[in-house]
């Protein structure tokens, strides 16, 4: 009998471990939106002065974890377990970085919802006694992701409405057992849902149902309700994906939209900003939660939010050969005081 | 479990319909009206040459490899400079289907993938898109050599 | 001279919208767009439709891909009345030759000498 788990796919953490830090790394674009007060660091050349933009994703995420650590007030050594995941062909930007961090690394892949991803697992570890310190982050870079899922920068092609453009930026959190919060107290891990989507310029709406299960699921083993929440952010399901979520939650009885919003929405200004319908990528939720919703928790803006990360599961080879895009959202409660 | 089946076989038909109401669409009539703008301009481009190369006392049939080959290099160039995705953008179709798109398929990979070397990276990848239209276009003007040898 | 680029304009115009059309309709990715374009080019050219067109177009029918196929159908079939059945094998690239060459060490050139920017 799992003595921490409640209903079907959450568990309850007992002792919840308090994130002491984040670090938050953006590109240029990010930088010019809305929440760039927000983030620690916005690099003026997306290539970090590197020579590919695959390394520049890993010197990204390693700025981002060595400034999670030195917030922190910690060594590196004292970092119990890494765990870490990213969008790229047997996620290199992560165990690239875990060699130069000499940390014992668990290399995770849940596209874009490895941030929640990260979390949940971290807290469980914590939780179960396994730690003291865990180094959880992820990243995404616009131009490595749009490479290998898309098409090159330079070729001339048009990009539809419900397109999402890639973050480029990676966060990193710091678990600890101690702390003063804010706390991850419930975790709700997500299944795959597919329902059928094969446009890859539609990630939203592909991942829209896995992002309504995850909630509704989430409200029926907690007993919390919408209310409940000051905010409740979906990772990347942008202006498409987020009204389909909206819909599919009010119908199967909850109402959320008071509280509602999603990372790719607020990330970007989509009046002033050429993005379509919003951001997409790991280091999307990843930066709008290290760095606006982990301010505003510490601030004491808001008490408790609901993060659910989301992320498309499909790869180049499985679109050719014509099959649909499963999604999975993973949500994690996060409380100011516990 | 055959009922099942039906079932969420239903429910993803739904939602695939009601996803299709929710997304906004292309701007088809916008994109075909700048397809058209796009595409006459560069065709008009081609013509300009061909005009010069007629000018300069160029024989037909020699003018009209020429047009190609500059034209090529035009999409090639503006590629290299980083404008012509830009054009793309506002084109689409106008910048994909004349000769300068087939240059801008070849260069924009090719220029891309440098980092993988230079045999796998700018050699292979140069192809991604040029191959399949060399194949198609190749393999299919010899089937219609052999008909034609048959048939003549 | 005005008629050439106003039928050059025309012709390439109509050729491009339906391929954005294509695009916007069906999601053909433009890998495809350029391989039917080619090939229809070809089979178009084959049957006969193809020349009257570039004769009206001018430019405006040769410089889209479908006069990519043209020149290729042209050559060949050109290839088979002089050189009977091996023509069937070397007229097309050789109608298409210039393009082909320039597009392979143009391309090679531009790439070797650019970078590839990212998107703002």
């Amino acid at each position: 009998m799992a003595l921490k788990k409640i209903g079907k796919q959450t568990v309850r953490l007992e002792a919840p471990p308090s994130i002491i830090a984040t670090s938050s790394i953006v590109g240029p674009k990010e930088g010019q939106g809305p929440l760039a007060q927000y983030f620690d660091t916005i690099l003026s050349d997306d290539l970090c002065g590197q020579k590919s933009y695959e390394k520049a994703e890993c010197k990204m995420a390693m700025d981002s974890a060595d400034k999670a650590i030195s917030k922190a007030g910690i060594q590196k050594e004292v970092i119990d377990y890494m765990l870490s995941g990213d969008l790229l062909n047997q996620i290199i930007t992560s165990s690239y970085t875990a060699r130069e961090m000499g940390i014992p690394y668990f290399g995770l892949y849940g596209a874009c919802s490895t941030m929640a991803e990260s979390l949940s697992l971290g807290s469980m570890l914590i939780d179960g006694g396994y730690g003291d310190y865990i180094l959880c982050m992820t990243s995404s870079h616009f131009s490595s992701a749009e490479r290998q899922y898309r098409f090159p920068l330079e070729q001339g092609t048009q990009r539809p409405p419900t397109a999402q453009w890639t973050v480029t930026g990676a966060g990193a959190a710091i678990l600890s057992r101690e702390g003063n919060g804010p706390y991850v107290t419930h975790v709700t891990t997500g299944r795959v849902i597919d329902m059928g989507i094969k446009d890859a310029n539609n990630m939203g709406a592909a991942m829209s149902p896995a992002a309504a299960d995850t909630i509704v699921q989430h409200f029926k083993d907690t007993g919390f309700e919408p209310k409940d929440y000051d905010i409740i952010a979906t990772g990347d399901l942008a202006a498409v994906g987020k009204e389909l979520a909206d819909d599919l939650i009010k119908k199967q009885g909850y109402d959320i939209s008071n509280v509602f919003t999603d990372c790719g929405i607020e990330i970007y200004d989509s009046k002033k900003q050429d993005v379509h319908a919003g951001g997409s990528g790991c280091g999307c939720s990843a930066v709008v939660f290290c760095g606006y919703f982990y301010d505003m928790l510490a601030k004491g803006l808001i008490n408790r939010i609901l993060m659910v990360s989301t992320g498309a599961l499909m790869s180049p080879t499985s679109s050719q050969q014509g099959e649909s895009i499963p999604g999975i959202a993973h949500a994690v409660t996060i409380e100011r005081m516990v | 479990m055959n009922k099942n089946m039906t079932e969420a076989e239903k429910k993803k038909k739904d939602y695939q319909q009601i996803v299709k109401q929710k997304s906004p669409k292309s701007a088809l009539f916008k994109n075909c009206v700048l397809a058209f703008i796009v595409g006459g301009i560069i065709c008009s481009i081609g013509q300009f040459f061909s005009n010069l190369l007629t000018k300069w006392g160029i024989p037909k049939d020699e003018s009209s490899i020429w047009v190609p080959i500059i034209m090529v290099f035009w999409g090639a160039f503006l590629t290299g400079l980083g404008v012509y995705d830009n054009i793309g953008k506002y084109g689409g179709a106008g910048s994909i289907v004349p000769i300068t798109g087939f240059a801008n398929s070849i260069v924009s990979p090719a220029m891309e993938f440098k980092k993988e070397g230079y045999v796998l990276g700018v050699g292979a990848k140069m192809f991604v898109i040029a191959g399949p239209v060399l194949v198609y276009g190749i393999a299919s003007s010899v089937i219609v050599g052999l008909i034609y040898y048959f048939i003549r | 001279m005005l008629m050439d680029y106003i039928s050059a304009f025309v012709v390439g115009g109509i050729i491009c919208v339906i391929g954005q059309i294509l695009i916007d309709k069906t999601q053909l990715t433009p890998a495809r767009i350029l391989v039917i374009f080619v090939t229809s080019g070809v089979i178009l050219t084959a049957l006969g439709i193809y020349e009257p067109i570039v004769k009206i177009g001018k430019a405006g029918a040769t410089v889209p891909l479908p006069g990519f196929g043209y020149a290729l159908a042209k050559g060949v079939m050109k290839e088979v009345t002089e050189k009977g059945l091996i023509g069937a094998f070397t007229g097309g690239v050789k109608g298409a030759a210039g393009g082909i060459a320039a597009a392979i060490t143009f391309g090679y050139i531009m790439s070797i000498i650019f970078n590839a920017k990212t998107k703002k």
